[in-house]
C-alpha cells in the first residue's frame, strides 16, 4: 500500500477530485494548507507598505491506494492539477504499513 | 424653521452614524483578525464615555457664553453643567455637537490599535475631551479665539475635529510605542470589504456633519426671507461641495498610488474617500464647486503620498490618522486661504478670488493654534497615563494570543482558514484555541 500526497492549487480541486471519482477513488482525506515553493509568494501593497506574502494557499489531498494502483491515481492527479504554470504544486508517494477500518477493525487492502 | 428642525435631527442621526458603526468598521477592516473587535471597541466606548461627559461639562465648556466671540479658550465648564437651564426644545442642537465631540475622540484611536489597554482608553478619553477638544471645540465654534477674534473659516471642523484628532494621533502613537513587530511583520488589513462599508457610510454620515454645520445670520423669526434664502442656498453649497470633493480626493489617491505603487487598490480609494472628506470639512461652506474638486483632488493625493511617511519615521501610527486627518485637515483649512469665495458662507475672498493674503494668513494661524492646544493637552494626558496606569497590554498578550482575546475574553470570528495564506505563519493557535473550547463544551 502507498500513501499519494498532492499538494494543488485550491482552483483545481475540484477536476481532480472528479477525475479519481471517475477512475474509482472512493475516499480521500482533503484539507486546507499554505506553503511555498520556487513560486516564492506575492506582494500586496496597502497604502504604500509593501508586504511579501510568503505562503500560498494549496489544497493538500491524501490517499492510501493498493500498490497496482499508485502509477494510475498519481498520474490522473497529475494530469487534472496541471496548468503548466509555476505553482501547480506536487505529488509524492510514501509507503504505508498497515491500514486499519475503524468501523470494522479490517485490515490493510480490505481496509481500504 | 420646521423644516430646519427636522433636518438636525436627521443630521444628528447621521453623525452619530459616522461613529458606530461606521468608523469602527473602516478601522476594524483595516487590524488585523485578531485585533478586530477591540478596534470596533474603542469607537464603540468613546460614543457612551465623551457622550455622557458632553452632557456633565462638554456644552457647557464650548458653548455657555452665547457665542459672544470674546475669543476666550475656553468657557466656564459650570455654567450648564448637566445642561441645567438648557431647555428641550434645545437638545438637539447639545446631541449635534455631542457627535461630534464623540467622533473626534474615535478617530485618535487608529493611531494607537491592537496595543492598548481598554481600561487607559477609558480613562484617556474624558480627559482628551476636557482639555482637548471642548475647549478647541469653543475655540472654534462657539465664538472663541479661532473663529470668535481671529475669524479663520472653519465650517464644520477642519481644526477642532481634525487637526485635533490627528496632533493627538501622532502624539500618542509616539508616547504608547510601536506595535511589536512593526516595520518587520505583515500587518495586513484583515477584511476590506469591511472598511469599504465603514468609508460609504463615512461618506452618507458626512452629510449630516457638514451640512448640519450651518449657522444662521438670523432668526426665523426676525428675518423669514433671509432665513430660508440662508438655509436653501447654504445647505446645497456644502451638500454639493462634500460631494465633489470627496470625488476627487478618491481619484487622487487612487492616480498617486498607481503611479506610486503600480495599482489603484480598494483601501486606496476607501482612504481617499476619507482624506476628501476631512479636507472639505473646513472648506465645504467658503469655495465653489471648483474649489471643492480642487481642495479634494489636492487632499486625495498628498495623503495618499502622506501615509507613506510613517515608515521613514518608524512612527506607528497605525492606520493612518496622521496621514489622513492630519494631513488632511490642515490642508482643507489652510487652502480655504487660496479658494474662499465671499459669496461664501464666510463672506471671505481667498487669494485666488482677489481677496489677498489675509485669509491665508488667519487659517494658516487657526491651524498653527489647534496644532499647539491638541499636541500639549494631548501630551499631558498620554504621558500621565503612561506612568501612572500604563498604556500597553502585555507584549505576550500583543503576540500570541491578540488583543481581542486579552482584553475582552472574544474572537471575532469562529473559523480558522488555513486557505487565506496568512502572511506570518498559520494561525496554529486559532486551532488549538477551538478544540480546547470544543472539549469545554461537551465536558
Amino acid at each position: 500500500m502507498k500513501l499519494v500526497t498532492a499538494v494543488i492549487k485550491p482552483h483545481k480541486w475540484e477536476e481532480v477530485r472528479a477525475a479519481l471519482e471517475a477512475f474509482g477513488v472512493t475516499g480521500m482525506t482533503v484539507s486546507e494548507v499554505s506553503g511555498y515553493g520556487r513560486q516564492k509568494g506575492h506582494t500586496e501593497v496597502y497604502r504604500g507598505a509593501e508586504y511579501d506574502i510568503a505562503l500560498v494557499p494549496k489544497i493538500r489531498i491524501e490517499i492510501v491506494v493498493d500498490d497496482g494502483d499508485v502509477e494510475d491515481v498519481s498520474g490522473i492527479v497529475v494530469k487534472a492539477a496541471q496548468t503548466g504554470r509555476i505553482g501547480d504544486g506536487k505529488v509524492w508517494i510514501s509507503p504505508v504499513e498497515s491500514v486499519i477500518r475503524v468501523r470494522t477493525g479490517d485490515r490493510d487492502e480490505a481496509a481500504i | 424653521m420646521d423644516g430646519y428642525y427636522a433636518w438636525m435631527i436627521i443630521a444628528t442621526a447621521l453623525v452619530l452614524m459616522m461613529t458606530t458603526p461606521a468608523l469602527a468598521l473602516f478601522y476594524g477592516g483595516m487590524t488585523r483578525a485578531k485585533s478586530v473587535l477591540n478596534m470596533m471597541m474603542m469607537s464603540y466606548v468613546a460614543m457612551a464615555v465623551v457622550g455622557i461627559v458632553y452632557v456633565l461639562w462638554g456644552w457647557s465648556m464650548s458653548f455657555s457664553d452665547g457665542f459672544s466671540g470674546d475669543g476666550k479658550l475656553f468657557a466656564n465648564p459650570f455654567k450648564l453643567f448637566g445642561l441645567k437651564d438648557v431647555t428641550p426644545d434645545n437638545y438637539i442642537y447639545v446631541m449635534f455637537q455631542l457627535t461630534f465631540a464623540v467622533i473626534t475622540a474615535a478617530l485618535i484611536s487608529g493611531a494607537i490599535a491592537d496595543r492598548v489597554k481598554l481600561s487607559s482608553w477609558i480613562v484617556f478619553l474624558p480627559l482628551w475631551a476636557t482639555l482637548s477638544y471642548f475647549p478647541l471645540a469653543h475655540m472654534v465654534f462657539g465664538g472663541g479665539l479661532i473663529g470668535g477674534k481671529i475669524g479663520a473659516q472653519d465650517y464644520a471642523g477642519g481644526t477642532a475635529v481634525h487637526i485635533n484628532a490627528g496632533v493627538a494621533g501622532l502624539v500618542l502613537a509616539l508616547i504608547v510605542g510601536r506595535r511589536v513587530g512593526f516595520q518587520r511583520d505583515p500587518m495586513r488589513p484583515h477584511s476590506l470589504p469591511l472598511t469599504m462599508i465603514g468609508a460609504g457610510m463615512l461618506w452618507v454620515g458626512w452629510y449630516g456633519f457638514n451640512v448640519g454645520s450651518i449657522v444662521f445670520h438670523t432668526t426665523f423669526d426676525q428675518n423669514p426671507d433671509a432665513f430660508l434664502a440662508q438655509f436653501y442656498s447654504e445647505t446645497g453649497r456644502t451638500f454639493a461641495n462634500t460631494t465633489l470633493a470627496t470625488m476627487a480626493a478618491m481619484l487622487g489617491w487612487l492616480l498617486i498610488e498607481r503611479l506610486m505603487h503600480g495599482k489603484a487598490t480598494t483601501l486606496g480609494a476607501a482612504s481617499g474617500i476619507v482624506a476628501g472628506l476631512v479636507a472639505i470639512t473646513p472648506a465645504c461652506g467658503a469655495v465653489d464647486i471648483s474649489g471643492a474638486i480642487a481642495i479634494g483632488a489636492i487632499a486625495g493625493g498628498v495623503c495618499a503620498w502622506a501615509v507613506g511617511l510613517k515608515f521613514r519615521f518608524n512612527l506607528d501610527d497605525s492606520l493612518d490618522v496622521v496621514g489622513v486627518h492630519l494631513v488632511g485637515g490642515i490642508i482643507g483649512t489652510v487652502l480655504i486661504g487660496l479658494f474662499s469665495t465671499s459669496e461664501g458662507a464666510g463672506g471671505v475672498d481667498g487669494l485666488f478670488y482677489g481677496g489677498g493674503l489675509g485669509s491665508l494668513g488667519d487659517q494658516t494661524l487657526g491651524a498653527l493654534i489647534a496644532i499647539g492646544w491638541s499636541g500639549v493637552a494631548t501630551a499631558i494626558i498620554g504621558l500621565a497615563i503612561k506612568y501612572t496606569i500604563g498604556w500597553r497590554i502585555s507584549e505576550e498578550d500583543e503576540v500570541n494570543d491578540g488583543i481581542d482575546l486579552a482584553q475582552h475574553g472574544e474572537s471575532a470570528y469562529d473559523f480558522a482558514s488555513l486557505g487565506g495564506g496568512g502572511g506570518h505563519g498559520l494561525p496554529s493557535g486559532a486551532l488549538a484555541q477551538g478544540s480546547a473550547e470544543a472539549r469545554g463544551v461537551n465536558a
